[in-house]
């Protein structure tokens, strides 16, 4: 394998881990807070035709970003009102959610159908994001970059502050944290706005930066597999980072096994392409297997998972 | 007015749930300094009572005065920026973080980590509270866990500090270091309200006492100058009942045996059970007793058949090895069970009362036929358990949810006595039950008794046990003592293993002989 | 003044079944206004979706087409709903079942008539069951969440379905196009009135909610799941053990999923393409939520539902708004229906704010 392709190839894996990276992220903060929000597929919708109109309304890439977040989490909050205000099934508010998502943003697409943005690409001077060897590092859309930083946030917060120790502990046991005076509706709500635009930002990215353009559920199933993601680096954001680009290289021989583009790479025989597509998943189930056998308190499950937040009062 | 302002005053507070008036009208002062008892049977609305005074509840109706001051504590947050502190009776602690992850928590202001553990140490020292900052807390035992409440609460320099039912828990050793430290903050200032239903503790530690029962208050007294009989009568209310019980009472022969029965703990708070042996005959009520949190609960589930075991001759009834079946299947083989908790386990709130009698009876009864329910069956056993026992509802249709405490265990004992079983199990017979259902109860299970059936009483009121049992066992962390006849059994004898001393004991006084006649 | 909520001594039974109509019609309200405000004729864009559909004779078909496979798969996830074991690998299973039933049909060759048909469908139950198992396992073996594993096997279905119909089981006269070829008359269900589209998955779909009635409302398993649902250690002081309400919850929702598969691909579609899983396992979660888990509420809700699918078609062609607008409404229907299940166990109450009114209380 040649050093350009090789280059190549991992632009392009950093590019398809990016979404996956920046939901993933945002919906980790949400589970560690107790929350489960199948939504992430439904919200990314949202932000990709809501940071695609941004953009081609304002002429801005970056209000694009800003509009695609709002979005995404004006949408998680209306999935955050049900779940916390109204005590709703959490699994069916969030697959409603994603339901509502999708009829939603082909709805707003319609006027945008056929509208065309310039990329979302490199900030950095053509020196170096058009080099051939130093695109590598500054080739990249500003949301890349964007996404590397959060996971450095996402880890700090969580780990050494004081927010993030509330946070953990109201998605350990709500009722604890709820007596000792901690609003536990209140950080589920931020974490799950947090969440909401995270992905709403990865949506954005499929449709700012991979093609440019409006497609009715263009982000493909993806909010699936940063569901899965979150499982599989067993929520903790560091492991997150390096599952994102674990998965974004399966995703990469399945484009590869489907005979899309690359060329000047040994053929990897006889492998289907849906056997890389199907991989992350079953990778996350045996995950999940192997998490269940050790000790619960080990293995960084956020114990009030997906469970709804019952007060007598 | 030169009298300094009472620290807390309660005036005219009430609270009403759907169904029941938890606090009506209470009113009382603490003073600073004062270890303030607040006494009162399960249910009596202690609770509740708290719950607002630390702003977890709002009250409906009266109003809280703290230095003289009325105030509107809306939050706990609130609470504790007043100086009240409250350590729980169940601990609100987060089991996957550490106990400075724990305690850090349980400050409102943002203090560096380093600066809290000095605080930890210091507070650690003073009051001789041992503690390691950096476990985490699913490896600690139940006191050391209460020791990390005491801590955070005492970290926040409380000028009142509410314990519920802190002794529960603790062992008696335990108990004497928790009162020394309580003695020495009130010493420097503290109020402490003292919940609690146990008469000596709150003699020993208690500068008064306000009674509660039913939710209203009953007196506010001196317990130094009162009797543990008088204040035990102003909490339960009239004198009770005796239970009528032959004196000379023949046991048949050996009903139920446990034999060297052992099971693993279930999850962090699980207590193991270590070799429990004993037999019941017929016609006997056999009582075990102990400090809740001993392996109770572990025995129980053991004992009705929710939890099985591998060893199917642990548990014989009439020599038939039920070891490996499974509740259902012990209850074909006449084993019965009422376990402690009533609602959510006993019985299914939302279920109707004849659905609830289907749940333990639907084979014993035949209320369900090759796979169907037969609900007319279940609705006629159902109002059969009303009538004969006095359960207060609008009839078999009700919601088990929508009757108060004493008449859904009246229900309960009763679903399970009428189906006439050959062994019954019971925790808890009258946990927060009132007076008059409480005899009732104990009548109905005297008289099964006397029809043939073994009984075992597990309950955490020894009151209870000495008047109701004929044979007596104590349980302490999941090991079961020698039974004892209740008619021989000394107090002194049952606190002791209690607080685990036993066969240890036994063990030392032996060793030492040994060791005496080598010297 | 505020609002209190006072939780009710027992469920109120008006709200169970006003509500999910309030819900349905407050959904419609809301769609005129809002399509409305973004220049779509609001009032002709619902009517099309929500009323053409039933008041059109010749649409009746393609919505119990439609509904069939919905209801049933809402039957077995109501089971499994009730009992608190949430698979929502429905989609998974519906696939899986759909070419278990191709496989056996496949390997009968050109044969056909009652016998084949029959195993064809059989292979479809067991092979949804079978997928469903695997969740099954792991949450009573290593008690790992079935929401999560049963939604990832989800998309290994899809996967497999790819693989499948693009390879091994493409048609060779598919003009190479990925999808099985399509099933001979002998292979397929029997049409029940000719001329029509309404095959014997339909007769099914309607008889089968009124037998799971009889199960969940009058059988020992159906109180099984109830109690195991409701209070889960009353349950095992009962005598039910949970594991097995697990596995049977689990079973019952796969298999159920799996019939719909065989059912829609021996009965209405006729083949497997990669369109062949349309979120119908994933709609009948919402169906089961709006039927209230209870078997006739989700006849009636799988009607509901597929009639905005049938609409939505309609509405494409009539107000030009995109097929998958239909979910809005879905979705709509479900928020409602699931933010106003509190007023089943709550009622709303006004209380003086005791700030303000310190004196008078609520009590007096």
């Amino acid at each position: 394998m040649s050093i350009e392709v090789l280059i190549l190839t991992i632009i392009t894996i950093v590019g398809i881990s990016t979404p996956i990276l920046l939901a993933g992220l945002g919906e980790l903060v949400v589970e560690k807070a107790g929350v489960l929000n199948l939504g992430v597929e439904g919200m990314m919708l949202i932000g990709a035709i809501a940071g695609f109109a941004t953009t081609v309304i304002t002429g801005s890439p970056w209000l694009g970003m800003i509009g695609a977040a709002a979005a995404g989490a004006l949408a998680a909050l209306l999935f955050g009102f049900l779940v916390l205000a109204l005590n709703s099934n959490q699994v069916a508010t969030g697959l409603a959610l994603t339901i509502f998502g999708t009829g939603l943003s082909s709805l707003i697409g319609l006027s945008f159908q056929g509208r065309i943005v310039a990329p979302f690409g490199s900030i950095f001077p053509p020196a170096l994001s058009r080099d051939p060897f130093l695109k590598v590092l500054f080739g990249y859309s500003p949301i890349v970059y964007f996404a590397l930083i959060m996971v450095v946030l996402v880890t700090w917060f969580l780990k050494s502050t004081r927010g993030g120790l509330i946070l953990r502990a109201v998605g350990e046991n709500d009722l604890s944290a709820h007596s000792i005076g901690y609003s536990v509706v209140g950080v589920r709500y931020a974490a799950i706005a947090f969440g909401g635009a995270m992905a709403g930002i990865g949506g954005a990215y499929f449709s700012l930066v991979i093609t440019p353009m409006w497609a009715e559920r263009m982000t493909a199933g993806r909010g699936w597999i940063a569901l899965a993601l979150v499982v599989f680096a067993s929520w903790r954001a560091p492991r997150l980072l390096v599952g994102a680009y674990f998965f974004g290289l399966l995703m990469w021989l399945e484009l590869y096994a489907k005979g899309g583009g690359l060329n000047g790479l040994p053929i990897i025989p006889a492998i289907p392409s849906q056997f890389w597509a199907a991989m992350p998943y079953l990778m996350t189930v045996v995950v999940l297997a192997l998490i269940s056998v050790r000790d619960r308190a080990g293995s960084n499950a956020p114990a009030c998972l997906g469970k709804p937040f019952l007060t007598s009062n | 007015m030169t009298d300094t302002p009472p620290r807390l005053g309660l005036r005219g507070i009430s609270k009403r749930f759907p169904g029941v008036l938890a606090n009506d009208d209470v009113s009382f002062d603490v003073a600073p300094g004062e270890i303030h008892a607040l006494l009162g049977e399960n249910g009596a609305g202690k609770s509740t009572l708290v719950k607002m005074i630390y702003g977890i509840m709002q009250p409906d109706a009266g109003t809280i005065a703290w230095n003289g001051q009325q105030v509107t504590i809306a939050n706990p947050k609130a609470a504790r920026k007043l100086g009240i502190g409250m350590v729980f009776q169940h601990f609100s602690l987060f089991e996957a973080l550490t106990v400075l992850e724990n305690i850090a928590l349980g400050m409102d202001a943002k203090i560096p980590q380093r600066e809290l553990e000095g605080k930890i140490r210091e507070v650690m020292t003073r009051y001789g509270l041992k503690l390691e900052p950096s476990r985490q807390v699913s490896t600690l035992s139940v006191g050391e866990r209460q020791r990390i409440e005491i801590v955070r609460a005492l970290l926040l320099n409380p000028t009142l500090l509410i314990m519920d039912e802190p002794t529960s828990v603790l062992t008696p050793q335990e108990v004497e270091q928790l009162f020394v430290v309580l003695r020495q903050l009130a010493k420097d200032g503290c109020s402490i309200l003292y919940i609690s239903h146990k008469l000596h503790e709150i003699k020993a530690l208690c500068d008064t006492a306000t009674i509660l029962r039913g939710g209203k208050l009953v007196d506010t007294c001196d317990p130094k100058v009162e009797t543990s009989r008088s204040m035990a009568e102003k909490m339960i209310g009239g004198n009770l009942k005796t239970i009528q019980k032959p004196a000379d009472r023949a046991f048949g022969k050996e009903r139920f045996v446990v034999n060297e029965l052992s099971m693993a703990g279930a999850g962090h708070f699980g207590v193991a059970l270590k070799d429990i042996s004993f037999s019941v005959r017929a016609g006997e009520i056999f009582g075990i007793a102990g400090v809740a949190g001993n392996g109770q609960t572990a025995l129980l589930l053991a004992l009705s058949g929710e939890e099985t075991t591998h060893d199917a001759q642990a548990i014989t009834i009439d020599g038939e090895p039920l070891g490996q079946l499974n509740a259902k299947a012990r209850r074909l083989k006449g084993l019965a069970s009422v376990p402690e908790e009533r609602n959510g386990h006993a019985s299914v709130p939302d279920f109707t009362l004849s659905d609830n009698s289907v749940l333990t009876g639907r084979d014993r009864l035949g209320l369900s036929v090759s796979g169907f329910l037969r609900p007319r069956a279940a609705r006629k056993y159902t109002g059969e358990v009303i009538d004969a026992f006095a359960v207060k509802a609008t009839g078999s249709e009700a919601m088990a949810g929508s009757l108060s405490g004493g008449n859904l265990q009246k229900y309960i004992m009763g679903r399970e006595i009428l189906q006439k079983p050959g062994v019954l199990v019971v925790g808890q017979p009258t946990w927060g039950v009132d007076a008059g259902a409480a005899a009732a109860i104990h009548q109905a299970l005297v008289d099964l008794a006397a029809a043939g059936s073994a009984i075992v009483v597990i309950s955490q009121d020894l009151d209870e046990l000495l008047s109701l049992c004929d044979t007596l066992a104590v349980i302490n962390e999941g090991r079961l003592s020698k039974p004892m006849k209740v008619s021989e059994a000394d107090i002194e004898e049952i606190g002791l293993l209690m607080g685990g001393i036993h066969g240890d004991a036994e063990a030392t006084r032996q060793a030492e002989e040994v060791h005496h006649h080598a010297a | 003044m505020r609002l209190k909520l006072e939780k009710r001594p027992e469920p109120s039974r008006l709200m169970v079944v006003a509500t999910p109509i309030a819900s349905v019609l407050l959904t419609m309200l809301i769609g005129v206004v809002v399509f409305d405000a973004i220049g779509i004729n609001g009032q002709k864009a619902v009517v099309d979706i929500f009323l053409t559909p039933l008041l059109a004779s010749y649409k009746w078909q393609d919505v119990a087409t439609k509904a069939a496979p919905l209801i049933i798969i809402a039957l077995g996830l109501s089971i499994g709903n009730r009992a608190n074991v949430w698979n929502i690998g429905a989609e998974g299973q519906y696939v899986i079942g759909s070419l278990c039933a191709a496989g056996v049909g496949i390997a009968a060759g050109g044969g056909g008539g009652g016998l084949i048909i029959t195993a064809m469908i059989l292979s479809g139950v067991v092979g949804g069951a079978a997928w469903a198992a695997i969740p099954a396992v792991l949450r009573t073996r290593f008690s790992v969440n079935e929401i999560l594993s049963s939604l990832m096997l989800t998309y290994v279905a899809l996967q497999v379905l790819g693989y499948l119909v693009g390879g091994p089981w493409k048609d060779p006269n598919g003009r190479n196009f990925p999808a099985t070829a399509p099933l001979t008359a002998e292979q397929s269900l029997p049409i029940l009135f000719p001329g029509t589209t309404v095959h014997l998955g339909i007769a099914i779909a309607l008889v089968l909610p009124f037998v799971f009635w009889l199960v969940t409302a009058r059988s020992v398993f159906g109180f099984q799941i109830r109690v195991v649902g409701s209070a889960p250690h009353a349950a095992r002081h009962g005598g039910f053990d949970s594991k097995q309400t697990i596995w049977l919850a689990m079973l019952i929702g796969g298999g159920m999923a799996g019939l719909a598969g065989a059912l829609e691909f021996t009965g209405a579609l006729k083949a497997i393409n990669l369109g062949f899983p349309s979120g119908y396992g994933f709609t009948a979660i919402i169906v089961s939520f709006l039927g209230r888990l209870h078997p006739i509420g989700c006849l009636i809700a799988g009607i509901v539902l597929a009639v905005t699918y049938v609409g939505g078609q309609v509405a494409q062609t009539t107000v030009h708004i995109p097929n998958a607008t239909a979910g809005i409404f879905q979705a709509m229907m479900l928020f409602f229906i699931l933010a106003s299940d509190i007023l089943v166990r709550y009622r709303v109450r006004i209380v003086r704010n005791p700030k303000n009114a310190p004196a008078p209380a609520a009590g007096e």
